[in-house]
């Protein structure tokens, strides 16, 4: 099998994983809101007269979605109403090819990454493929031709371009931390321990600079506490002129920026694929006891951790959007630029001093 | 920053009902999941179609018309039933009845449920106890309005 096959392999796994996971967390969505209100959410969706907890929803979604009408308003800027909902959806997307999802695993003497793009600035292609999904919300505001939905657009890109700043700034104490860019390493850097017992994750090296990236990846995301730009209760957001599939695709973004920001806390912060005192060889506990286990069973239990920690992230975030009420616009720049940023210029220093000492 | 400090404490308790509210619900979903009977559920949703609520004895719902013994309507087409109908949706035409006791009976007795607001002042109004509205019918949607137009035979069924 050539390099390219493998390559094509990975690309075709991550995006169904990708994929597979958004469409589903809109389900989940659904039912841990129900949970929550105490109610029972979405179950009607059958299969012929079968509903497992409408498990088909997200199909029933789809299929509505598809045979809408794909509509044009006669006003719009037509090349670009089309085309930014791709963009959008395109600059998420591609961000998937920095994950880590597990360590390396050898097949018949060749070792396969399992990540598709490692390259040594992983870090910084992310956040930059983030900061671009901007273009996709000023450009449907823009195209669209219609005032509320530019007005939208400028709420979001005004927002996106404050919080970028506290979200890459919270990340430098982390990058000084463990000194790469490459997303791989910094994963294999927080497989040490700690004074012997605690595994060096970034939750446990830069609290505060977690709690700053949790907060700015949350306005990243575009929802609930932050969702100025959209607004779908009260204020016309900047998708106001969209409907069927393009609709879609600007929701599955939202979907998929929370399954990327789930995947870049649990990378950065809580370890990646890595489970706590588990080595290539097996469990080694702090304690002195040693469990072996075999090389297959180990890259099993280190993609599990990984998916276990990225659907918790979903959890949590899913959580916060049913739980908030909504910024106001002078809030929310307010916590965007009076507090995370210098805030997160504090991390910087103390971890500076901290480091130096 | 301290107020910012106040706020993030306000906003922990906040997590803290929801995720409360999202764990005891699930343990009683999987519990019942399971098969262990609780007195309380994960959910307060009534599955309508399937599982209905029981109505209140004071329960107002679609219209009947009562029968005397012979099985002629009790109803003496006095006119206050429509009089008293504030979305005016009870046409009645009267006509003489051989009976001297009773004198008139309705020949056309129509409620047009397009305009019914249930208010029930029909049932309140009448001197006969000829009108009821405890059928305890509630689903009362139709595919075309004509079938919304209920006249004597079936409102007296």
């Amino acid at each position: 099998m050539t390099d390219i096959g493998i390559l094509l392999i990975k690309i075709v796994l991550a995006l169904v994983w990708f994929l597979f996971l958004t469409l589903y967390l809109t389900w989940a969505e659904r039912k841990e809101s129900a949970v929550i209100q105490d109610r029972i959410g979405a179950n009607r969706a059958s299969i012929f007269g079968i509903r497992i907890l409408g498990l088909f929803q997200p199909f029933a979604d789809a299929i509505k979605m598809i045979f809408k009408e794909d509509f044009v308003p006669v006003f719009s800027r037509k090349f670009l109403h089309t085309l930014a909902p791709f963009l959008s959806f395109f600059f998420v997307a591609i961000t998937i090819t920095a994950m880590p999802f597990g360590d390396d695993i050898r097949i018949a003497g060749k070792t396969i990454s399992l990540q598709i793009f490692d390259a040594n600035i992983g870090l910084l292609f992310v956040l930059a493929m983030l900061s671009l999904g901007i273009y996709g919300i000023i450009l449907s505001g823009w195209a669209s031709n219609n005032r509320f939905a530019l007005l939208g657009s400028i709420r979001g890109a005004a927002q996106l371009i404050s919080y970028e700043v506290a979200l890459g700034l919270s990340l430098v104490g982390l990058i000084m931390v463990y000194p790469s860019l490459r997303l791989s390493e910094i994963v294999r850097a927080q497989g040490s321990l700690l004074l012997g017992f605690l595994p060096a994750w970034g939750v446990f090296l830069q609290p505060l600079g977690f709690i700053i990236f949790l907060f700015a990846a949350l306005a990243e995301t575009k929802r609930v506490p932050f969702d100025l730009p959209e607004g779908e209760s009260e204020i016309i957001g900047f998708f106001a002129e969209y409907g069927g599939l393009k609709w879609g695709l600007f929701m599955m973004t939202d979907f998929m920026e929370i399954i990327i920001v789930s995947a870049l806390l649990t990378t950065l912060f809580f370890g990646g694929w890595q489970v706590p005192w588990l080595s290539t060889a097996g469990f080694q506990f702090p304690w002195g006891w040693k469990w072996h286990l075999g090389p297959w069973l180990v890259t099993a239990l280190e993609v599990a951790a990984f998916n276990i920690k990225v659907f918790i992230f979903c959890w949590l975030q899913i959580l916060i959007r049913w739980t908030y009420p909504r910024l106001r616009y002078d809030q929310l720049m307010d916590l965007g630029w009076k507090l995370l940023v210098p805030l997160s210029l504090l991390n910087i220093l103390g971890t500076a001093i901290v480091m130096s000492l | 920053m301290l107020k910012a400090l106040g706020y993030f404490i306000e906003l922990l308790k906040g997590t803290w009902i929801t995720a409360r509210h999202f764990v005891v619900n699930m343990w009683f979903h999987t519990v019942n999941l399971v098969g262990i009977k609780t007195k309380r559920k994960g959910a307060v949703t009534i599955q309508y179609p399937e599982q209905k609520k029981e109505l209140a004895a004071r329960h107002r719902s679609l219209h009947r018309l009562m029968k005397r013994e012979d099985g002629k309507p009790r109803c003496v087409a006095c006119m206050l039933c429509a009089t008293v109908c504030p979305a005016e949706c009870i046409y009645i035409e009267a006509a003489e009845d051989p009976d001297l006791e009773i004198q008139k009976y309705p020949s056309i007795f129509v409620i047009d449920l397009k305009r019914c607001c249930f208010c029930g002042f029909c049932v309140e109004a009448c001197p006969e106890d000829a009108i009821r509205m405890d059928t305890a019918k509630i689903d009362l949607a139709q595919t075309t309005p004509e079938d919304l137009v209920f006249g004597l035979d079936k409102l007296l069924k």
